[in-house]
């Protein structure tokens, strides 16, 4: 059983932001099969611009599945996703708007090898949004130092600790500048004291406002900074709350029976 | 801790350890020798019995090279300056090195213009191979070509640089379109250089008469010797290298057509030997082509190894794309590349970087069976020897100086390309370094 790390209170952002009333995310009785397998079913869910919601369950629920239908690297099969004001449809050109729209970070960090940590931050500015080299570097090496690894621009990523990569990932998103952030187990490839680092990171991002979907199951940074957590199994929602009711309250069964196991004895 | 471990001591310690440097290193050369050629006496035995074959097979074959005879006008004139000891004929080699490495009907006049290409090659090369040299240089390799052609088959200068214009006039169309889409832009571009390119036969003679600038021109049936050997293993590498990276991708793709045609390409090549291949370019070929057409052999030869390299070459490349994680695709889609983006920036790069062993295999394999062309006829290097000159009277029966001298020129070039690509692998080794 993993341990949540104990977030400190003092710098917990959550209570002071505001959520708008414009919609960041919506989607509408979305359902996804692999096969004949129903992964997803009717799902509903309007996410908030600057809202930051915790996905969590257990495994193979469907987690990553709806995360990664939101920048299309699944594609659903039957509903409505809008992302930021963009229907998702099968055009291309409309998928890759979204895409440069929306910042994913990835379980396994997924940095480019055979490219620098600041070749890694400048390839996606330079060549989807056309922005000149130099200025693209400045970007970068801004994020670079935010994520707090500005030293480590000229190394690649097999030189680097597993926290670092992911917050390199992290600050290659950001260079994109994404109005959405969808995070699929960020630490969970990662030692208990790296964990740490890069949940700052994503602490940090949240008190800026930035909208994101996390799948995690660091219970203490969900408590911390998330305005609802959701609960999925078997590929639909469960049940979904503000942190402080869906912990201390949980309605159903199977979320009671989750977090019994999450949270330890 | 729990008090079970009744045996841990408490420890603490108060004193810092300083770094020390390593122990020196023992040894020398009679240590080296018994750690790995006498460690035990089966090692030891086998180590002798290696030393005695490596000498008894130069006890035979360096007093036979060593001895040999460099001026000679002909096998019968060899034996008699050796007087009977044992020694080789290199005579051959002098007397005949034009024809070896030219052909017997390049004229000899002419041998400048082949070398300069040749010399020029390895200029125009080397910004390909050598990825720290200014990209500027590439614009040499992009001219080289029709420089090269220009050289070895001469006749009007038009010819090439219509040609090149033509594919100016394709990248001009592609670039315009490109930003619409890479699949539109690339086939505007062929279609148009295509157009281009039917039309060329028209303007080159009046250009001709206006600037009348044109080296002697020489048909490619007089292209002979190493010469060919050279000309079709470069050309037939350097195409069949982007040819079979396309196959690859189309073998991926998401395109039912496109994948299909890759598939059946790919198998059928793969799976007919390539003399059949050369026999069909030598004979079957002319009955399809209409027939005041005339393709060139050379052209014909040069399609047909192309293809059969590039089928192989796509089944490397598969195998490195198939190496990459699919996270690296994920993270190339969700930063909003594009499909040519993503293949051209993060995919090929590491899947090629995976792939080179075996492209350096496929590249040394064709080179060696640019040799198979002596069978339909063609005098490279090797039907130079068992033609025109092992049929001549003089040289009738020198076939080791021969053969050998042709292993030698081959192995040099492919041991070129072996160690140039174990050197490549190590400049783009990011992950350890
Ligand atoms: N490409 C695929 N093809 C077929 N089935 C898949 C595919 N990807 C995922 N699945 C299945 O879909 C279900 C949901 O997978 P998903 O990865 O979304 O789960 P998850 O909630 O993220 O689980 P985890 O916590 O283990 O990451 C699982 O049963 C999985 O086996
Ligand atoms: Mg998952």
């Amino acid at each position: 059983m993993s341990e949540a790390p104990q977030m400190p209170e003092a710098s917990a952002p959550k209570k002071t932001m505001t959520v708008s009333d414009e919609v960041a995310i919506e989607i509408e009785a979305m359902n996804k099969w692999f096969g004949a397998f129903h992964v997803l079913r009717d799902i509903n869910l309007t996410v908030y611009r600057g809202e930051r919601i915790v996905i969590c369950g257990p495994s193979g629920s469907g987690k990553s599945t709806l995360i990664r239908c939101i920048n299309a690297l699944e594609e659903h099969q039957a509903g409505r996703i809008e992302v930021d004001g963009t229907v998702l449809s099968s055009d291309i050109k409309n998928i890759d708007t979204i895409r440069s729209e929306v910042g994913m970070v990835f379980q396994h960090f997924n940095l480019f090898p055979h490219l620098t940590i600041l070749e890694n931050c400048t390839l996606a500015p330079i060549w989807v949004r056309k922005t000149p080299k130099r200025e693209a570097e400045e970007t970068a090496m801004h994020f670079l130092t935010k994520v707090k690894i500005p030293e480590q621009a000229h190394k690649y990523p097999g030189q680097l600790s597993g926290g670092q990569q992911q917050r390199v990932a992290i600050a290659r998103s950001l260079c994109m500048r994404p109005r959405i952030m969808l995070f699929d187990e960020p630490t969970s490839a990662l030692d208990p004291e790296m964990i740490k680092e890069v949940l700052d990171t994503m602490v940090e991002l949240a008190g800026e406002g930035m909208t994101m979907l996390v799948v995690t199951h660091e219970m203490g940074f969900a408590r911390q900074v998330a305005n609802r957590v959701i609960f999925m199994d078997q590929g639909q929602i469960v049940e979904q709350n503000e942190p402080e009711a869906f912990f201390n309250d949980p309605r159903n069964e199977r979320t009671r029976l989750f977090l019994s196991q999450i949270l330890g004895h | 801790m729990s008090d079970v471990h009744a045996r841990t001591v408490a420890y603490v310690r108060e004193s810092e350890i300083p770094p020390a440097p390593p122990p020196e290193a023992v040894g020398g050369v009679v240590k080296w020798l018994r750690d790995n050629l006498f460690s035990n006496w089966f090692n030891a035995i086998l180590t002798l019995a290696s030393l005695y074959a490596v000498y008894w097979v130069l006890a035979q074959s360096l007093p036979w090279i060593l001895n040999g005879v460099w001026n000679a006008g002909s096998l019968a004139e060899c034996r008699e300056i050796l007087g009977g000891t044992s020694g080789a004929c290199w005579a051959v080699l002098s007397e005949r090195w034009n024809q070896l490495l030219f052909g017997f009907t390049y004229p000899s006049e002419l041998y400048w213009r082949p070398s300069l290409a040749f010399l020029l090659l390895l200029v125009c090369a080397a910004p390909v191979l050598f990825p720290a040299l200014p990209r500027r240089m590439l614009i040499l390799t992009a001219l080289y070509p029709f420089v090269a052609y220009f050289l070895i088959w001469g006749g009007s200068i038009w010819t090439p640089v219509l040609t090149a214009v033509g594919f100016m006039v394709g990248y001009a169309v592609y670039s315009r379109l490109v930003t619409q889409s890479f699949a539109m832009g690339f086939l505007a571009g062929t279609v148009a250089a295509l157009v281009f390119w039917s039309l060329q036969g028209y303007l080159v003679p009046p250009l001709s008469t206006v600037a009348p600038i044109a080296l002697e021109a020489v048909p490619s049936r007089d292209m002979g010797g190493f010469m060919l050997n050279i000309i079709l293993g470069t050309v037939c590498i350097s195409l069949s290298l982007p040819i079979g990276i396309a196959l690859a991708l189309g073998r991926q793709s998401s395109m039912p057509i496109i994948k299909w045609i890759s598939v059946i390409f790919i198998e059928f090549i793969r799976g007919v030997p390539l003399i059949t291949l050369l026999f069909v370019a030598n004979v079957v070929l002319a009955y399809f082509l209409p027939p005041q057409s005339n393709l060139d052999l050379i052209l014909r030869v040069v399609i047909m190894i192309t293809m059969f390299a590039s089928a192989y070459i796509a089944e490397v490349v598969r195998g490195g794309l198939a190496a990459l994680p699919r996270g690296q695709y994920e993270a190339a889609d969700s930063l909003g590349l594009d499909y040519a983006q993503a293949m051209r920036l993060i995919i090929l790069p590491q899947a090629l970087k995976i792939s080179i062993p075996g492209i350096v295999n496929v590249a040394v394999g064709l080179f060696k069976d640019t040799t198979l062309v002596s069978v339909i006829s063609m005098f490279d290097l090797v039907g130079m020897i068992r033609g025109p000159i092992l049929a001549s009277t003089d040289w009738n029966g020198v076939y080791w100086e021969l053969f050998g001298f042709a292993a030698l020129l081959f192995f040099v070039v492919c041991y070129g390309i072996s160690q140039y690509s174990q050197w490549l692998e190590r400049q783009l080794q990011t992950d350890r370094r």
